[in-house]
């Protein structure tokens, strides 16, 4: 069994990562599927899916439930052990906001005051790292009360790809946020008991972006008051299930070399956090066609480009043809040079550039028996080439 | 219609798109093909991080603004340095570095949905304003951020009702409707999902910013090989001798090559048919990108450019 096989056999909680245009999402679903087909209750969590793989995995709106994916959908040569099941939930940031508030708040109208106000309305659509939060919430939220054996999550596109980890204690931060905390004072009180510096800096910030704005944070802080230490605790929960030994994190890059070194990056961020890269997948990478090296077949291109002849002319672009891939090829090998080594991974997997996008239960499945039917996955080999 | 013609429509240009796409190296190719037309052009990098002096072949590239050839200067853009700018020109110079210090930009930037965004949009109005370029090419931030930080001055209208970060919202809006002033090129790669996710993007833009489309930019399309049958029958016809498993190598590279080209070329057609667009098409490029690529893709574009049709 392959170290991505038993991961996904073991493993209660696999956190798939990587930056934006990797295959994040479609990694998350083959490692759910795959999880389901070796009898598995899996349940994978999406964040912004691709319109064609949502219909696949049912996500037809968003929704805050997980829903089951029915077998014969997903189980297309019906080999998964009756036991086997597959859940899909799209992450709807608000809905899990709005619910954690009303989880935390004394009494509805304390909830009621929170999510009318303006100020929480743009925390729960547009503070950076809320989304991130709110998966990080889904996920302890699923792990306790959902039952499930697996749980993937997809993460956010982040501009910055760490952003999942902090997001937990993002919010945190805020509420110690000193001005945050004079803001709880009661409505202008703060006008009257702050210094003379403190009040022109606040009336500065209100002539700069209006004092109903200002008077908005003023009662979300009022009406939230109370609520901290639940948020709180319940970040320090998240952080804890993400330190436990049954939480995976599997990389995603591209081969190419700013992804790697961003994955590199990553890696080491993961390290710091105490938590380790189980997995790293490399995802479309270019066949190795053979032939030669690349410099060698230039150099017959150009030969054959002096020859006169139109058919030989013909030949030579088909060397530099070959010469461009294999020169592509060489340059990705190069980037992943000792990638395990450099990322801490147990185990890596390359998944072929397909000519086709990852959008059904077929190409799914053909992904994860690329991932997880060969007991050793190795990277496209640049040896064994014949003579050019 | 030529590149000349294509600078002069407006003078900014937002280059936009998904993440992974090419955006950067679109607005290099896009920087370059203006300056050596003659225009005088500047480059703006809004995201930390995007590649783009990679692509130049320069150092990484500061607030302040830097020649990088012939014509062509390059900057970036944050809302940090943009707010502090903006509060230090009306005098609020110690009130800024508080602001900063006292960690109270966090809660204006939580408090005013798309305030950042507003900064950066503010500071290229200014910009275009001020007459400093012919052409400003910004790389916009990437994924569905795109839309957000155009639309974001839109949602602060609702938020701010009066006082100056209103009036630059208002600045923004008027900057970003006009079409002389200002035009968004998408850019994508011609796969099924970037090219479904390019025509949601385009009809949020048109419908929910009011802003001017460009001509869309298709990346990384393979160039056609021109060539036919197996590499043994070329051979035979020249008289010379491959290896089998060379010539095998050969017909596999081809073969994909052109499956891919297909393949392409298929979802640039129904780009086509489903966003009615001009398109300017770019070839896939087998190196890393830097100078000598951006060089390669700017002559592309112009060729692209050259067989639009001419302004009306």
């Amino acid at each position: 069994m392959s170290a991505l096989a038993d991961l996904v056999a073991h493993r209660r909680v696999v956190v798939c990562c990587g930056t934006g245009g990797v295959g994040k999402t479609t990694v998350a679903a083959v490692v759910a599927l795959a999880a389901a087909r070796s009898g598995r209750d899996a349940v994978v969590v999406t964040i912004d899916p691709a319109k064609r793989l949502a219909d696949t995995l049912g996500l037809v709106e968003l929704g805050d439930a997980p829903r089951e994916i029915p077998r014969e959908r997903w189980d297309l040569d019906a080999r998964a052990p009756a036991q086997g099941r597959l859940s899909a939930l799209m992450l709807d940031t608000r809905a899990t906001f709005d619910g954690l508030v009303r989880r935390y708040s004394a009494d509805g109208e304390q909830a009621e005051r929170i999510l009318d106000n303006r100020f929480y309305r743009n925390i729960a659509g547009a503070l950076s790292g809320t989304q991130e939060y709110m998966a990080a919430e889904k996920l302890h939220e699923l792990s306790d009360e959902g039952g499930y054996d697996l749980i993937v999550v997809d993460t956010p596109p982040s501009r910055h790809a760490l952003d999942f980890l902090d997001a937990p204690q993002r919010l945190t931060r805020l509420l110690d946020n000193r001005i945050f905390r004079f803001l709880m004072m009661p409505t202008r009180a703060y006008l009257r008991i702050a210094s003379s510096a403190v009040q022109r800096f606040l009336r500065t910030v209100g002539r700069v972006i209006g004092a109903e704005v200002l008077d908005d944070i003023v009662a979300f802080f009022r009406a939230f008051e109370g609520m901290e230490a639940g948020f709180r605790d319940r970040a320090v929960r998240v952080g804890e299930l993400l330190l436990d030994p049954s939480t995976a994190f599997v990389l995603i890059t591209s081969p190419r070399r700013d992804s790697v070194d961003e994955a590199e990056f990553f890696a080491a961020r993961l390290r710091e956090a105490q938590l380790g890269v189980s997995a790293l997948i490399v995802n479309r990478v270019h066949p190795d066609f053979g032939g030669g090296p690349p410099d060698q077949l230039r150099r017959r291109a150009a030969e054959l480009r002096e020859h006169g002849d139109p058919a030989a002319a013909r030949l030579g672009a088909r060397y530099e043809n070959l010469a461009d891939y294999a020169e592509l090829g060489d340059r990705e090998r190069r980037a992943l040079r000792a990638v395990a080594t450099r990322i801490g991974a147990a185990t890596v997997a390359y998944v072929p550039s397909l000519p086709h996008d990852v959008v059904d239960f077929a190409a799914l499945a053909a992904v994860a028996s690329q991932l997880f039917d060969h007991a050793d996955v190795s990277p496209p080999s640049a040896q064994h080439r014949p003579a050019g | 219609m030529n590149v000349e013609q294509f600078c002069s429509a407006s003078r900014v240009v937002i280059v936009a798109g998904k993440g992974g796409v090419g955006k950067t190296t679109v607005t290099a190719a896009l920087a370059t093909a203006a300056a050596r037309a003659g225009a005088s052009v500047l480059i703006v990098e809004v995201e930390g991080k995007s590649g783009l002096s990679t692509a130049l072949g320069c150092p990484p590239l500061t607030y302040e603004e830097r020649p990088i050839a012939d014509r062509l200067r390059a900057r970036t853009l944050t809302p940090d340095e943009a707010l502090l700018e903006y509060l230090e020109e009306r005098g609020l110079r110690r009130i800024s570095r508080r602001l900063v210090r006292s960690g109270a930009l966090d809660v204006v930037a939580t408090a005013v949905p798309g305030m950042q965004d507003i900064l950066v949009l503010g500071k290229v109005k200014q910009l275009e304003r001020g007459g400093t370029a012919d052409l400003i090419v910004i790389d916009a931030p990437a994924a569905g951020h795109a839309v957000s930080f155009l639309m974001s001055a839109r949602g602060l209208l609702d938020a701010v009702r009066v006082g100056p970060v209103r009036t630059q919202a208002e600045d923004v809006i008027a900057l970003l409707t006009d079409p002389e002033r200002c035009r968004v090129v998408l850019v994508t790669l011609a796969e099924e999902t970037p090219v479904n996710e390019l025509i949601e993007t385009a009809f949020a833009l048109e419908d929910r910013v009011g802003v001017k489309l460009g001509p869309v930019v298709v990346n990384a399309v393979p160039d056609p090989l021109g060539v036919d049958g197996p590499a043994l029958a070329d051979a035979a016809d020249a008289g010379l001798a491959v290896p089998l498993p060379v010539a095998a190598a050969l017909d596999a590279a081809a073969a994909f090559r052109s499956e891919r080209r297909t393949l392409a070329l298929a979802q640039a057609d129904r780009l086509a048919q489903r966003l009615p667009l001009p398109q300017l098409r770019l070839p896939f490029v087998f190196g890393e990108i830097g100078p000598r690529q951006v060089g390669e893709l700017a002559d592309a574009l112009t060729t692209g450019i050259h067989a639009l049709p001419g302004p009306t």
